[in-house]
């Protein structure tokens, strides 16, 4: 068990009587990618602000890497590398001196600045625009210049605003993928998002917000089965023989929950673990011909959503009630 | 809560950023154009007029800045300085959040502090340096055409003249910066910032001495005999001088023209109810001795907007 970087505790954030986060508690350990998860509005970049002591923290307390942001920003931005969503830059400056001009503010010295710039630059695959003027840079090579910020920096704690948002799905795919080599570095990573199967790829755990609250924390895993009941889903697609009700067998299996019929001759089974080998010994049993045959890990997009469901209709039971 | 580390953490680094952006930029080459432009009619027409009256002035260097009738570089300089300091800095801190790079600067280990005063300290910098340069063209041309080198005397007042007008060029640059902090469209700082000064410049000395008026209504028997009441024009002075334009003319017509006596009325009769010779040209010190609360006030000013612009900026949220 690694021990925590970053530790909320009673973590609150008011604008006069609006509560925008409330009396938050988390702990993110040492080399551990963690999602924040939410709708837009929930908090979650007000959240990040006062881990960097951007912003005035209303009650609680954050410690971040040993430091706490009210009174020692400097020494807890020296060791955080923060990725804003829609990361700016200073468009008539070329991506190394943009690069440079922050390595001077982290006081990088000369020698040191110049070849971790040429690193990061390689890292994100920007070498071949190194020297061209950031407006010519597309969303997407902007947001690995901002990438490469955090190499240079050579962060402990990477927190990523929204990485993702607006990108198309190829500089999307690329980008995730240089997260995952940070990751494989041993930094830490928060990561706030919305669009949830892209983070579940990444995340070891995440947490639900919204509102201001964390509804749920865990992995994935443990969400689907807090959330969804069970974590697999199998598709199954197979033609009985005459005569042979399938469903039923599939049913029988131990550990499914539920079986579906979808179409003709396709099954959708909810299962607590993974049951492929037990549905196709069930499908052979009963002289079928089996066609296909899935897994779909537990998708955050369904926990996500179904939680969500899940809130209003308590809401709206509390509200009926009273 | 104390807060930890030195708020000048990065201030170098900002000071040079933005003094090098400042003179890449095109607004900076014109504003530069603008200044030498605007300062080259008056100056030709002050040699012209000068060397005809060589003989007899012993301040020929600083009748080249004023010479005094017409139009001069002083004048001129009034007013190209605020636009020059109002067009520095009036997108100095919406331009980095329209930019979106505020929350990306301020998550280095800097403390705002350090991108504040970098960007006042820059400006100011660029600004002193086109003073400076315009003071040697000035100088330098003026020697060139009139041949006649300065004195110590008149060299210290040009230079003296040269703070007064850095001063001014702050409060301005104060001004445009605050509200570079309170509105989040640059255009609309911009459009405030040059209203204030119009209206500092062209409007308040009209307005001023109705609301004077109203505050102590003139004697009737001074205006009878044709006079102003002294009260009327003590109330009168003390509130046109809320304009910075005015302090700032005031200040450096004194330096500039050693013969300046006072800024009022009553100071010139207590001098001559002393015996003194009204006309004479006063020594060095007593000038700066005038001048001095003009120039203090400028100071204060441009120290007083900067806090002002510092409190705003510190309570700002980040977030776009």
């Amino acid at each position: 068990m690694s021990e925590p970087v970053i530790t909320a505790r009673g973590l609150t954030k008011r604008y006069g009587e609006a509560v925008v986060v409330d009396t938050l508690d988390f702990d993110i350990l040492k080399g551990e990618t963690f999602g924040l998860l939410g709708p837009n509005g929930a908090g979650k970049t007000t959240t990040i602000l006062m881990m960097l002591g951007l912003t005035e923290v209303s009650g609680g307390a954050v410690v971040v890497a040993g430091y706490d942001p009210v009174r020692q920003p400097l020494e807890v931005k020296r060791r955080v590398g923060y990725l804003p969503d829609l990361v700016g830059f200073y468009d008539h400056m070329t991506a190394v001196e943009n690069l440079a001009y922050t390595a001077r503010l982290m006081g990088l010295g000369h020698d040191v600045r110049e070849v971790r710039i040429v690193d990061a630059l390689a890292r994100v695959r920007l070498t071949d625009v190194a020297h061209n003027r950031v407006a010519t840079f597309s969303r997407g090579m902007r947001q690995r210049l901002g990438l490469a910020e955090l190499i240079v920096k050579r962060a402990e704690i990477a927190i990523l605003d929204e990485p993702t948002s607006g990108l198309d799905p190829q500089s999307t795919h690329e980008f995730l993928d240089m997260i995952g080599e940070l990751k494989r570095e041993g930094v830490t990573i928060l990561i706030t998002s919305h669009l949830l199967d892209q983070v579940q790829r990444l995340c070891d755990r995440v947490a639900l917000f919204r509102s201001g609250k964390i509804l749920v924390m865990g992995t994935v895993g443990e969400l689907a089965r807090q959330v969804l009941g069970a974590g697999f889903v199998v598709d199954v697609e197979a033609a009985a023989a005459p005569g042979k009700e399938l469903a039923a067998r599939l049913g029988a299996i131990a550990g499914v929950l539920n079986v579906q019929q979808t179409a003709e001759a396709t099954y959708r089974l909810t299962a607590d673990h993974d049951v492929r080998a037990e549905a196709a010994r069930a499908v052979v049993a009963a002289d079928g011909a089996l066609t296909r045959l899935s897994v779909d890990n537990p998708s955050l997009d369904a926990i996500y959503t179904r939680f969500f469901e899940k809130q209003a209709a308590t809401e709206g039971e509390i509200r009926d009630a009273a | 809560m104390r807060r930890e580390g030195s708020p000048w953490q990065g201030l170098g680094t900002v000071l040079l950023k933005e003094l090098t952006d400042h003179f890449d930029s095109a607004r900076m080459v014109l504003l530069a154009l603008l200044m030498v432009l605007a300062a080259a009619v008056p100056f030709y027409s002050a040699v012209e007029q000068l060397r005809t009256t060589t003989s007899e002035d012993p301040f020929l260097l600083l009748k080249l800045f004023n010479p005094g009738q017409t139009l001069s570089v002083m004048q001129i300089l009034a007013f190209v300085l605020p636009v020059m300091a109002i067009g520095l800095g009036f997108d100095a801190v919406n331009g980095e959040h329209n930019r979106r790079t505020l929350s990306r600067i301020l998550a280095q280990p800097i403390y705002r502090d350090a991108l504040l005063a970098g960007k006042f300290l820059a400006a100011i910098t660029v600004l002193a340096i086109n003073l400076i340069c315009l003071w040697l063209l000035v100088v330098g041309f003026g020697v060139y055409f009139l041949g006649v080198p300065p004195s110590g005397d008149e060299f210290t007042r040009s230079l003296v003249f040269l703070a007064v007008a850095i001063a001014y060029a702050g409060v301005w640059l104060g001004l445009a910066m605050l509200l570079s902090v309170l509105f989040r469209s640059p255009a609309t700082a911009a459009l405030l910032a040059l209203g204030v000064w119009l209206f500092m410049t062209l409007l308040w000395p009209l307005i001023a001495p109705f609301i004077a008026q109203r505050i102590a209504p003139p004697d009737i028997r001074y205006l009878l005999l044709g006079l102003q009441d002294p009260q009327t024009f003590a109330w009168e002075q003390a509130l046109t001088r809320i304009s910075p334009d005015v302090l700032f003319q005031e200040a450096a017509r004194t330096v500039l023209t050693p013969t300046t006596q006072s800024l009022g009325p009553l100071l010139d009769q207590i001098r001559q109810l002393r015996g003194e010779v009204i006309g004479a040209a006063l020594p060095l010190r007593e000038s700066l001795l005038i001048a001095w609360p003009q120039a203090v006030g400028l100071i204060a000013g441009a120290i007083v907007l900067f806090v002002a612009t510092y409190v705003a900026f510190q309570r700002q949220e980040v977030r776009a």
